[in-house]
C-alpha cells in the first residue's frame, strides 16, 4: 500500500528581494508501507524543503501530499521528523526533551519518563538523561533528536540528515540501529542523505536529485539483503555508480 | 577562591575612586550646600533611624517609596506582559497595538506629569478603597495614584518590548520540531513559546523594574507627597541639606541595586542555558 504519495509537487521561494527560487518542480514520488527510502543530492536541491513540505511544516505552491490516501496538510504526530540542525528544546534536559511528544499527547509523566529513558539506552547515552543540550556535543545532541522522535512512535519517519554531525564509527553503530528499529517496528521512513554509502546501505530505494530547480533525476532499487556488506561487490560498484551520477547534477 | 577575593577587589576599584575623589573634592569646596564630606553623609546612614527633617526615618521612607514603585509596576507589568506575549505570537495583534505603542515608547515617563495630575489628581489608594479615616487612611494616603501611574508607565513600555521580542524570537526549528511531535497550538503557546521566550521576559521585568525606580523621584515630587526618598531628597534640596540629597541618592541607587540582584539571580538559576545554547 502506498503511505505517501507526491504529486506533481512544485515550491516557489519568494525572497525578500522579490527574487523567486525554484526550489523544487514537478516532484511525483511514492513511498510504500515499511519503505526505506533515501533522498540523495546535492547541497540546495531542495531535500530538505521537499521534508518540510511532507511533514506539513511548509505549503506546496503547487501539487499535493497524500497521506494514507488522504491529503496531508498539517503536521501531526503520525509523521514524525528529525531536522538537519539542532531542534532540542534548551530548556529541557535530555529525558525531558526525549519524552517531549508524549508529553503533548497527554501522557502521565512516570509513564513518558520511562518510555525516554528506554530510548536514551538504545542511543548509547544512560548517564546524559539528566544533562541539558548545551552540555551535549553536537552529535550527541543528534542522537537526543533521533531519540525524541522514535519515542513518539510515528508512523512515518523523516529524517533529514540526521547522522551529519556523527564521527564514522558512531554513524555506523546508528544506522544499524535505525534499520533495527524499522524492522521492528514496522516504520515507513524516508531518509536524506548527503553521504552516497549511507544511501546504499540503508535505502530500499535512493531517489537521486538534482539542483536549480531541484528535481528527482533518477530512481535505483537496491535490493541487495541486510544487513548489508560494505565489502560486496555489488556494494561497491552500486556506490560507484552513484557516485558518477552525482557528479553529472 | 584567590580569583574570586581578585573579582570583588576589581569590581570595589571605581567606586573607592570615587570615594576619594568626592572626600577630596569636599574639603577643597569647604562648602557643605555643595558638597558635604563623606562622613557627613555616613552620619546620616548610622542614624538612619532618626526622624529627618520631620519626613521619618530613612527605612520608613525607603518602605514607603518600595510600596509605590512596587504598586505602579505591578500595575505596569499584569497589562505589559500578556500584551506582549499576544503581541509577539499573533501579528494581527501585534498591528493593532503596534504604532500606539512606538508613539508612546519615547514619551519620558515624567512628560506625563501633569496629565497624571489632571486625570488622578489627588486620588490615592486610601480614597479609591474608600478607607475609613484613621492611621491606615493616613498610611495608604502616601500611595497617590498619580504616581502609581507614572510608575507604571515607566515600566509599562520596556516590559512589552522585550516581552513581544522574546516571544517573537523564538526559534522556528522548536516550533516545527514541536509540531511534529503532535503539539497543539495550545502546547506551542505554554510548552514551547512561553518558555523559550522566559529569559526575555525576565529581562523585560528586570529593565522595567530599573526604570519604575528611576522614576521615583519624579514620581514623588508631585504634589502631595508627604514620604518617600525622591520626597526626601527634593525637600532635602529645599532645606539645602545636600547631604541629606546624596543620602538618599545613595539609597536609591543601592536599593535599585538590590532589586536587579533579585533578578540577576533568578536568571542564573533558572535560565542558565539561555547564554549558553549554540
Ligand atoms: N524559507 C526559504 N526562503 C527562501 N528560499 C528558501 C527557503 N528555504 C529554502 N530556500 C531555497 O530553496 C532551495 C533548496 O533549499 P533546501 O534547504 O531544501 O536545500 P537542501 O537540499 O536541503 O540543501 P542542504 O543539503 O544544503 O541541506 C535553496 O536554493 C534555498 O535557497
Ligand atoms: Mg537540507
Amino acid at each position: 500500500m502506498e503511505k505517501i504519495k507526491i504529486d506533481h509537487l512544485e515550491k516557489i521561494f519568494h525572497s525578500q528581494n522579490e527574487m523567486k527560487i525554484n526550489a523544487l518542480t514537478d516532484i511525483n514520488l511514492s513511498v510504500k508501507e515499511n519503505e526505506f527510502v533515501c533522498i540523495l543530492g546535492p547541497s540546495g536541491c531542495g531535500k530538505s524543503t521537499l521534508l518540510r513540505i511532507i511533514a506539513g511544516l511548509e505549503d506546496a505552491s503547487f501539487g499535493k501530499v497524500f497521506y494514507n490516501g488522504q491529503e496531508h496538510i498539517k503536521p501531526c504526530r503520525d509523521i514524525g521528523m528529525v531536522f538537519q540542525s539542532y531542534s532540542l528544546m534548551p530548556w529541557l534536559n535530555v529525558l525531558d526533551n526525549i519524552a517531549l511528544g508524549l508529553n503533548f499527547s497527554g501522557m502521565a509523566k512516570p509513564k513518558r519518563l520511562s518510555i525516554a529513558e528506554e530510548y536514551l539506552d538504545m542511543i548509547g547515552m544512560s548517564n546524559f538523561g539528566k544533562a541539558f543540550p548545551h552540555e551535549l556535543s553536537g552529535g550527541m545532541q543528534q542522537r537526543v533528536a533521533i531519540a525524541r522522535a522514535l519515542a513518539n512512535n510515528p508512523d512515518v519517519l523523516l529524517m533529514d540528515e540526521p547522522f551529519g554531525a556523527l564521527d564514522a564509527y558512531t554513524r555506523i553503530i546508528m544506522q544499524k540501529e535505525l534499520l533495527r528499529i524499522w524492522e521492528q517496528r514496522k516504520k515507513t521512513i524516508l531518509f536524506v542523505t548527503h553521504s552516497v554509502d549511507e544511501a546504499v546501505y540503508l535505502a530500499d530505494r535512493i531517489i537521486l536529485m538534482s539542483g536549480s530547480p531541484g528535481k528527482i533525476k533518477k530512481e535505483i532499487l537496491v535490493t541487495m539483503p541486510r544487513i548489508r556488506d560494505r565489502s560486496n561487490p555489488e556494494y561497491g560498484a552500486l556506490t560507484a555508480e552513484l557516485l558518477v551520477l552525482l557528479e553529472e547534477t | 577562591m584567590q580569583n574570586k577575593f581578585k573579582m570583588i577587589l576589581l569590581s570595589l576599584i571605581l567606586p573607592a575612586l570615587l570615594l576619594i575623589i568626592w572626600e577630596l573634592s569636599a574639603i577643597w569646596v569647604q562648602n557643605a550646600t555643595i558638597l558635604p564630606t563623606i562622613g557627613k553623609v555616613l552620619e546620616n546612614f548610622m542614624h538612619a533611624t532618626d526622624n529627618f527633617i520631620g519626613l521619618g526615618s530613612i527605612p520608613r521612607n525607603i518602605g514607603v517609596s518600595l510600596i509605590r514603585v512596587m504598586s505602579g509596576y505591578t500595575a505596569g507589568v499584569l497589562i505589559a506582559v500578556p500584551l506582549g506575549v499576544l503581541m509577539g505570537y499573533n501579528k494581527t495583534i501585534q498591528q493593532v497595538f503596534e504604532t500606539l505603542i512606538n508613539i508612546f515608547r519615547p514619551i519620558p515617563p515624567l512628560a506625563w506629569q501633569p496629565l497624571a495630575l489632571a486625570f488622578f489628581g489627588m486620588a490615592s489608594i486610601a480614597s479609591v478603597f474608600d478607607m475609613p479615616f484613621g492611621q491606615q487612611y493616613v498610611f495608604w494616603g502616601n500611595f497617590k495614584i498619580a504616581m502609581v501611574f507614572l510608575i507604571g508607565m515607566g515600566s509599562f513600555f520596556p516590559v512589552v518590548a522585550s516581552v513581544m521580542f522574546g516571544v517573537q524570537n523564538v526559534r522556528q526549528t522548536l516550533i516545527d520540531s514541536a509540531r511534529v511531535l503532535g503539539a497543539s497550538e495550545r502546547d506551542i503557546f505554554f510548552k514551547i513559546l512561553l518558555p523559550a521566550a522566559a529569559p526575555s521576559i525576565i529581562n523585560g521585568l528586570r529593565v522595567g523594574l530599573a526604570i519604575g525606580w528611576g522614576c521615583l523621584v519624579g514620581a514623588e515630587m508631585l504634589p502631595g507627597s508627604l514620604a518617600g526618598v525622591g520626597y526626601l531628597i527634593t525637600h532635602a534640596y529645599e532645606l539645602a541639606r545636600i547631604d541629606l540629597v546624596i543620602t538618599g541618592m545613595i539609597c536609591i541607587g543601592v536599593v535599585g541595586a538590590l532589586l536587579d540582584s533579585i533578578f540577576k539571580i533568578i536568571s542564573n538559576k533558572y535560565f542558565f542555558w539561555e547564554s549558553k545554547t549554540r
